[in-house]
């Protein structure tokens, strides 16, 4: 029963990764005017020049084929040059990953830790906690993380000192405290959700009848809590955790903007305005990619903690 | 009160056997002794009381019917005997087991209770845990309580479920609870309830929820399983006929306040209270002809709607007096069973030939 | 009138019983300041420029980022413009992109949700995983590639957001529509020979609407952020045009001179609308979700 639902899930993935890559490759075709002035954006380019494009981009040749050499190409790991930069695409993609990569993951740390942890606490001990959490999260949930930024600059950096306000940093503890406030406002928003979330599916799980049984039979609070209640809302818990982890890759852009960070997502940015297409396709695609990759996972996970999901994904 | 057992299928009670107390058990205090059990919740800002003055015994290897509506307080006593109650009740009285008390127990005292008195509850599909699997649901307390090993656990819970009448119980133990019927979910639990041995089995309701051929097995399960381990049982239901079924005893509840106790088998040609009475009398009978449905006219009290100062039942009741609304009437002996009615001794006999 | 035609038509009237207005009190006190804030915001968005007491659109570089004064309680921006002035102008872009991109998710969400409620079957299966399949398009990415492909601006920006909203609504709106349809009310319209448009314009839709109104609210909020993340990117709304978050990227070099203010207000008029609308929005919801039991 699970493995057809495994394959449904993959079949899935895949479909999505298809449709999502036409939908980039047919971006060239949206634009106005044809896809060569698209490809220039708009500059005037040597004959030359135009002529690598045609050929590399085989657009003498029909749609679908042009689709399937691009895809191929992308699969291969070439992505085309970026008109800006005159590099790949590729190695401007490898250089950049990691410092997307980094803040993602440091905020998802924070997230995780301070978002979950918070939750369990504000269930499981009713009075302060709980009030000071609903709280936080309520002033939090409304931050959007751009807003954060600023705030944290101000604050942080201008009037504390503590951390620096932009830039990457070298070398690895340098980078830790360029990236922590970044983190902080890429995290908040979401941290104050998946808190929220949690705290609902613990105090709920708390009063399920399965409780009671475990407690009438004597066994001690420590376990109940950590075998039935807090095991079977570790259900929800990740599914919300890894759908908000799955957000913060777009989101990162903003975040790379507002600290000034060289990640993929500023580069995208700054790819759109000035129409460097082949760039913003490749982009696109690794951040699409990463995205749906994250949501399968968490449609796996979800079926491995709940035995009684035989098909379909999460219900909502 | 409705609801067909199928009284055909189930073991013959006979006559209590030689010796078998039925309120104060000839030698030793009872198993279960429950005195004066008053508890409080807190209900919308308010203390009201969910259960009034209540009192029971059970001996051991006895076993007591417990019969109410809905907000009569049978669950409520189950669960203050078990001390499952929520957060805020207050309990005065007494609870005593096998000679102690058992309201003050708290930490390993009161989980070594619990190991010697266990609980089956109404809906086995929402008491068990969807995500874990049986065996691990049998086996918890013993291992976790009693240190038993996992594969002694699991040769345990095997044999335990080949006694319930579950086939092939190796495959069973591994399977997940949404895998299993209602009715086998029910035997699950009242195998995992006998596997740490216990003196007393509270079953709340436990074939409620089934079918009717489905009630049938596991009542019987349960009567041969009591018989087998000696164990004693208080059975809650809202069926009269179930309860008089398997036990000896029934206790009938209204308004969170015991208001009968009686030999099952008399409980019907010689009842001690007329809502006793009008339980039994409503209950439609196959072999009867009636033009109407005997129904009790107003709606049954919740404890906390019971009023200090009478009788809960009189505003009901066909035979009520103005002594009956002068204060509430205590518990009183008669003919080795219990009643809450200051009318009984005038009313007796009359009582069951008035619903005939 | 037959009774499942009454009941339903008795489900509707109840549903509007004491109008907008009864609703809108039984949500509280968080509700209606909540509204309140959102009128306020609406107000500005219309009539902001008129109300504006200086020119927000006249630059003065001399005074750039000046603190605030007593005939400028906000101070200066980076150009030399009153903030105050930027801020009440701004509201109306920064409020009418949202509206533009809640009413095209809600239109085409809500039609899906319906069309394949009512027909069921292999429609609806096809139509739920292309759905599903749709959801792998953050908002901001659809609009970072549309601004590459269009060009940066609102038009482009809310059109993308629009569509990245819509299989939510859909997916939300669907399993509203899957209850009405299964209501006897519907069966005996349809049994009397009522079209299935029909049922759905006038029955369906209407039994409907507090939960349409109700998410529509929340998303407003979802919209705002993500536009003025994108106008904050420098792909939405194009200075000099005034806009919030375009307010807040222009004015951060400030902060780090010492001067966060004009960055800060425009931050707190984005985050309180967003607030307001996120309570109110809930507040319906639970009303929604209420009177559907």
């Amino acid at each position: 029963m699970r493995w057809r639902f495994l394959a449904r899930r993959l079949l899935m993935l895949i479909a999505s990764l298809l449709i999502a890559s036409f939908v980039i490759f047919g971006a060239l075709y949206l634009a106005p005017g044809n896809p060569i002035s698209a490809l220039s954006g708009g500059r005037a380019l040597p004959s030359a020049s135009l002529r690598v494009l045609e050929a590399r981009y085989h657009l003498n040749q029909p749609f679908f084929a042009q689709y399937w050499y691009w895809l191929e190409n992308a699969l291969h790991g070439n992505l085309g040059i970026s008109i800006t930069l005159q590099e790949n695409v590729s190695s401007v993609i490898a250089a950049r990953m990691w410092t997307t990569g980094g803040l993602v993951l440091y905020a998802s740390l924070i997230i995780l830790v301070f978002g979950i942890g918070s939750g369990v606490i504000a269930a499981l001990r009713p009075g302060v906690a709980d009030t000071s959490v609903l709280v936080s999260t309520s002033i939090s949930a409304a931050l959007p993380s751009f807003v954060a930024a600023i705030v944290l600059i101000t604050v942080f950096s201008v009037k504390l000192g503590w951390f620096p306000a932009l830039g990457n940093g070298t070398g690895f503890w340098s980078s830790v405290r360029h990236f922590t406030l970044p983190a902080i406002a890429l995290a908040i928003s979401s941290l104050a959700i998946v808190a929220r979330v949690t705290r609902a599916a613990v105090r709920e799980e708390a009063d399920r009848e399965h409780v009671q049984t475990a407690i009438s039979r004597g066994i001690p609070m420590r376990q109940v809590v950590r075998r039935h209640i807090l095991r079977n809302a570790a259900i929800p818990i990740t599914t919300v955790s890894g759908i908000t982890i799955a957000s913060l890759i777009a989101v990162a852009a903003v975040v790379e903007t507002a600290f000034s960070l060289n990640g993929l997502g500023a580069y995208l940015v700054q790819a759109a305005e000035s129409k460097d297409l082949a760039v913003v396709q490749g982009i696109s695609l690794v951040l699409v990619t990463a995205f749906v990759l994250i949501n399968a996972v968490v449609d796996v996970l979800y079926a491995v903690l709940d035995p009684r999901v035989a098909l379909g994904s999460r219900a909502q | 009160m409705s609801g067909g057992s199928r009284l055909n299928s189930l073991p013959d009670r006979g006559a209590p056997s030689e010796g078998q107390a039925v309120t104060v058990p000839a030698g030793g205090e009872p198993l279960l002794s429950v005195k004066n059990l008053t508890v409080l919740l807190p209900v919308e800002t308010r203390e009201r009381a969910v259960l009034r003055d209540v009192c029971l015994d059970i001996s051991a290897g006895e076993a007591v019917g417990l019969v109410g509506e809905s907000g009569s307080g049978k669950s409520m006593t189950a669960r203050a005997i078990d001390r499952l109650l929520p957060k805020g009740a207050q309990v005065q009285g007494q609870i005593r087991f096998a000679g102690s008390d058992v309201t003050g127990l708290a930490g390993s005292q009161l989980r070594a209770y619990r190991n010697r008195v266990a609980m089956i509850f109404q809906d086995p599909r929402a008491h068990v845990n969807p995500v874990r699997r049986i065996g691990d649901f049998m086996t918890e307390a013993l291992r976790t309580n009693l240190g038993v090993s996992g594969t002694d656990a699991s040769r345990q819970a095997a044999d335990m479920l080949s006694q319930v009448g579950i086939e092939d119980a190796q495959r069973r133990l591994h399977q997940y609870p949404h895998e299993l019927s209602g009715g086998m979910l029910q035997r699950v639990m009242i195998a995992a309830a006998l596997l740490t041995e216990p003196a007393l089995l509270l079953a709340d309701e436990p074939t409620t929820a089934l079918d009717v051929t489905t009630q049938a097995e596991v009542m019987a399960i349960l009567d041969e399983l009591r018989g087998r381990y000696g164990l004693a049982m208080l059975f809650i239901t809202h069926d009269l006929e179930l309860a008089a079924a398997i036990c000896d005893r029934t206790i009938v509840m209204y308004a969170g306040q015991v208001v009968e106790v009686r030999r099952s088998e008399l409980l019907h040609s010689d009842p001690l209270h007329p809502y006793t009475a009008a339980l039994a009398a409503a209950r439609p009978d196959i072999g009867q002809k009636a033009a109407r449905l005997r129904a009790i006219p107003g709606r049954p009290l919740s404890a906390f709607e019971a009023p200090a100062t009478e009788c809960a039942f009189a505003p009901r009741c066909r035979f009520a007096e103005d002594a009956c609304h002068e204060a509430v009437p205590p518990l009183t002996e008669l003919d080795g069973g219990l009643s809450r009615c200051v009318r009984v001794t005038e009313l007796r006999g009359q009582l069951e030939a008035a619903h005939a | 009138m037959s009774t499942a035609i009454g009941m339903a038509s008795r489900r509707v009237q109840a549903r509007t019983r004491g109008g907008s207005l009864g609703l809108l009190r039984s949500t509280g006190i968080a509700g209606l300041v909540s509204a309140a804030v959102i009128a306020v915001a609406t107000v500005l968005a219309v009539f902001g420029p008129l109300v504006a007491p200086y020119n927000p659109d006249l630059p003065s570089l001399g005074q750039a980022f000046i603190g605030p004064t007593g005939a400028h309680i906000l101070g200066f921006d980076f150009e030399g413009r009153d903030v105050l002035s930027r801020l009440l102008a701004g509201a109306q872009s920064s409020m009418i992109g949202p509206l533009a991109v809640v009413a095209g998710a809600m239109a085409l969400g809500t039609l899906i949700a319906v069309v394949t409620a009512w027909r069921q079957g292999p429609v609806d299966t096809v139509v739920s995983s292309g759905l599903d399949i749709l959801f792998a398009f953050p908002g901001i990415l659809l609009a970072v590639l549309a601004a590459a492909i269009f060009g940066a601006g609102l038009t482009a920006a809310s059109v993308a957001l629009a569509i990245a909203y819509m299989p939510y609504v859909a997916r939300v709106l669907r399993g509203a529509a899957l209850r009405e349809r299964g209501q006897p009310y519907v069966a005996a319209l349809e049994v009397q020979g009522a079209s299935g448009t029909s049922i759905c314009l006038r029955h369906i839709i209407p039994n409907m609407l507090p939960l349409i109104v109700a998410q529509a609210t929340i998303m407003f909020g979802w919209a705002m952020v993500d536009l003025a993340a994108i106008s904050f990117l420098g792909l939405g709304v194009q200075p000099p045009t005034p806009n919030w978050g375009v307010m807040i990227s222009e004015n951060e070099p400030g902060i780090l001179q010492g001067y966060p203010l004009p960055a800060l207000a425009a931050g707190l008029c984005i985050v309180g609308v967003v607030i307001a609308f996120n309570v109110l929005g809930e507040r319906l919801f639970e009303q929604a979700q209420a009177a559907s039991r």
